[in-house]
């Protein structure tokens, strides 16, 4: 029991990361249709770029750990969201009006450029970094001697997805850019009538996933201690899995697929392999959309003659 | 407020952009380069010897980044002036029509011989057979999956999964049971194939995007399986010593019972490229023309018009599952007999070989092709592949390269580059139609 309440644990802090990571697929997906195959890239980046501002911080000598924090996290999420911005003008925007597989093809090659821009740019080693927020609580001590740790690592990633996903609901739901993002999701011409700018607010879409994939990489950075310019691709696949689990176009589906996925993959390596928790993972994904086809949260798609 | 979505480029581009209006965007852009590469340039991180990081930085290199965005951005400015607006439309005299017509119409058959032609004309050149031998296992794994992608609308990026599946069918057949290649070649296709109707039972009641994250997933299932299952498939060290193929049961070998020695000419390890070439372009013009046969059956013209409108298909009385399903077999069959050739010409096989790169590169090939198109899906594998194998000597730049290439063809040709096919039905005549009409399906 105490085992599992640990794995449970892990398995929320981890599907917190995935979490936020597939909010940036689904919201792209709802308001261009499209599968944004470089945000996890972008989540990499956002990685290296807190690794690379905490370290120029810690050699100028500050210490306090709240305030380096603090500026990594701003830091990287801006750094990242102009990235996020860049991406989509390059590369999506010629091709908003195309048919739907060329900006999907076009995502691929920006995923293979920023993958290989960052081995190019940083090296092909892995960067350890040594741990910087140590402690936690014992929650609960067993007869056996296993103990339920919390540790604070665990207790930021949670608070801080839990803040930003008050935020992000709060700006979705309550802000002009929140509505003209609803707006454009439902009917991009007719919003545009209406006076929305339709450039800008996909742009700000782009933005916004961008900065949650830089705070997905930054905790990620955090909790496992390391960075490597490939770790993209496997969140990315990952998130986007929780994504599609929850039912894509859905933000709380995304949020609700992204701790689904990460307590399958942290409960399948419990107790049955590590080896093979990603393929635990994949295929109830399958499971699942075999009975729901939308998804847990998605709403069937209706097809209009 | 705002420039309306539905307004055409060219209102954005008629104003004729004056140099201040350039230099203002190349600022722009640079200074955005400047924060893009402030970090991740400027500063080089790197494990020291005691396993903790150290960095320095290289504002040298971060300065010719940014100075190189700024010249470009003029240059791409300059050349969009000098080009015009892009939805202008360019009239073409009949004259100049007819002739390239004409040599569309000649293009394939030319293709054809000089194919036929490259080991005569290239006999003592080992490295353009090697290369003329992967763009033809690539036109085949295009021509494989364009039958799922460009003929029936369904959107797999899978497909390595069946390449994959042929090719470890071949390996373990021969090597555990002693099977020769022309038996396990027909067996991996059809293994492929079954697991092409596996797949696509999940897949029949998921429509586009759902469609992709699963055959990704079903992708990488396979190749987590195949590192895995360390006792059946040799795990990451893969499966070595996997035997070459025969001519009717004669070996290219130097040894006394080998083709050379027979037929009295001296050995030499150029026939057996040659060998391999004829095999891989004979399975390649069955792959072409299994879909050209099929495209005029009842089976063919259900998988375009489900690739077109599915609940047209529907209301028509076409079964989608069946159609689906047969679509993806046959998808997957190819690319398991593709597989099983990469296994015997490599001689090794990896679960590294299988990768979402290689998915990624044929989906590349097929949607390059102009999405149908026989002939563009050979031309865009020699394009794709011919310009790979161009920077091999660029290593680690390659990657980069050829993504911003895949992303600068997209925005450049969206359509492929082959915009053109013929319809396989027509009233009249038969006309060329622009595949700007071709709507891609749900999936």
């Amino acid at each position: 029991m105490d085992y599992f309440a640990q794995q449970l644990i892990n398995g929320l802090v981890l599907g917190s990361i995935y979490g936020l990571i597939a909010i940036g697929y689904t919201m792209v997906y709802g308001i261009v249709g499209m599968i944004n195959f470089a945000h996890g890239d972008i989540f990499m980046i956002g990685g290296f770029i807190a690794l690379i501002t905490f370290l120029i911080l810690v050699s100028f000598g500050l210490t306090a750990i709240p305030l380096i924090l603090l500026v990594v996290l701003l830091v990287s999420m801006a750094i990242t969201a102009l990235y996020g911005w860049t991406v989509e003008r390059i590369a999506y925007r010629p091709l908003r009006h195309s048919f739907r597989l060329a900006p999907m093809l076009s995502a691929i090659g920006m995923s293979f450029v920023l993958t290989n821009y960052s081995q190019v740019a940083q090296g092909a080693r892995v960067k350890p970094v040594p741990p910087i927020i140590t402690g936690g609580y014992t929650l609960h001590e067993g007869s056996e001697g296993f103990v339920v740790q919390l540790s604070n690592i665990q207790i930021i990633v949670v608070v801080t997805t839990i803040v930003l996903l008050a935020l992000f609901t709060w700006l979705v739901s309550s802000t002009r850019l929140g509505r003209d993002m609803r707006a454009c999701e439902q009917d991009q011409t007719m919003a545009s009538l209406l006076g929305v700018d339709v450039d800008r607010t996909i742009s700000m879409t782009f933005v916004i996933g961008a900065a949650l994939a830089a705070v997905a990489g930054m905790m990620y950075l955090l909790y496992y201690g390391l960075v490597d310019f490939f770790m993209g691709f496997v969140a990315g696949i990952k998130a986007f899995t929780a994504a599609v689990l929850g039912g894509i176009g859905s933000l709380p589906g995304a949020m609700l697929g992204g701790l689904l996925i990460g307590l399958i993959e942290t409960l399948w390596s419990a107790y049955f392999s590590v080896e093979y928790k990603d393929v635990a993972a994949f295929s109830i994904l399958i499971v699942v959309l075999i009975f729901l086809p939308t998804g847990l949260l998605g709403r069937p798609e209706v097809e209009k003659v | 407020m705002g420039r309306s979505v539905s307004a055409p480029p060219a209102a954005q581009t008629s104003r004729a952009p004056g140099a201040a209006f350039i230099l203002k965007k190349a600022l722009i852009s640079a200074f955005v380069a400047l924060v893009l590469f402030s970090l991740m340039i400027g500063v080089r991180t790197e494990a020291g010897p005691q396993g903790q990081l150290v960095y320095w930085t290289r504002f040298d290199d971060l300065a010719v980044m940014v100075a190189a965005v700024f010249g470009g951005s003029i240059l791409v400015e300059l050349l969009r002036r000098w080009w015009g607006p892009v939805d202008a439309v360019r009239v073409v005299p009949p004259s100049v029509q007819s002739a390239l017509s004409l040599a569309g119409r000649l293009v394939a058959p030319a293709l054809l011989v000089f194919t036929f032609l490259v080991p005569v004309l290239f006999y003592n050149e080992r490295y353009i057979l090697d290369l003329a031998i992967l763009v033809l296992t690539y036109v085949m794994l295009g021509w494989g999956l364009n039958v799922v992608v460009g003929l029936a609308g369904l959107l797999d990026l899978g497909y390595v999964a069946f390449y994959a599946v042929g090719a470890y069918s071949y390996a373990l057949l021969a090597t555990n049971f002693g099977l020769s290649f022309w038996i396990c070649l027909p067996l991996a296709g059809i293994l492929a194939a079954f697991w092409g109707v596996l797949l696509g039972f999940p897949v029949l009641r998921l429509r586009g995007d759902y469609l992709a994250i699963v055959t990704l997933a079903f992708g990488e299932i396979i190749r987590l399986v195949l590192i895995n299952w360390q006792t059946l498939t040799g795990g990451p060290n893969g499966v070595t010593g996997i035997p070459r193929p025969t001519l009717f049961g004669i070996p290219l070998t130097p040894a006394d019972d080998g083709l050379a020695a027979l037929l009295g000419i001296e050995f030499s390890p150029t026939h057996r490229i040659v060998f391999l070439f004829y095999i891989i372009l004979a399975l390649a013009l069955l792959t072409n023309w299994v879909t050209i046969r099929l495209r005029r059956l009842p089976l063919g013209r259900a998988w375009e018009a489900l690739r077109e409108d599915e609940v047209a298909c529907r209301a028509l009385g076409i079964n989608t599952t069946t159609t689906k399903l047969t679509a993806f077999a046959t998808g997957a069959l190819f690319g398991g007999l593709a597989g099983a050739f990469f296994a015997t010409r490599q001689g090794f096989i990896s679960p590294e070989s299988f990768t979402f790169h290689e998915s990624a590169l044929v989906l590349a090939i097929v949607v390059l092709g102009g999405m149908g198109s026989q002939l563009g899906v050979a031309l865009a594998a020699l394009t794709m592949i011919g310009g790979f194998e161009l920077f091999r000597g660029l290593d680690q730049y390659r990657m980069l390269v050829f993504g911003m290439a895949m992303v600068l063809l997209m925005i450049w040709r969206p359509r492929g580059l082959v915009g053109h096919r013929a319809p396989t039905v027509f009233l009249k005549h038969s006309q060329a139609i622009s595949s700007d009409l071709v709507k891609e399906g749900h999936g």
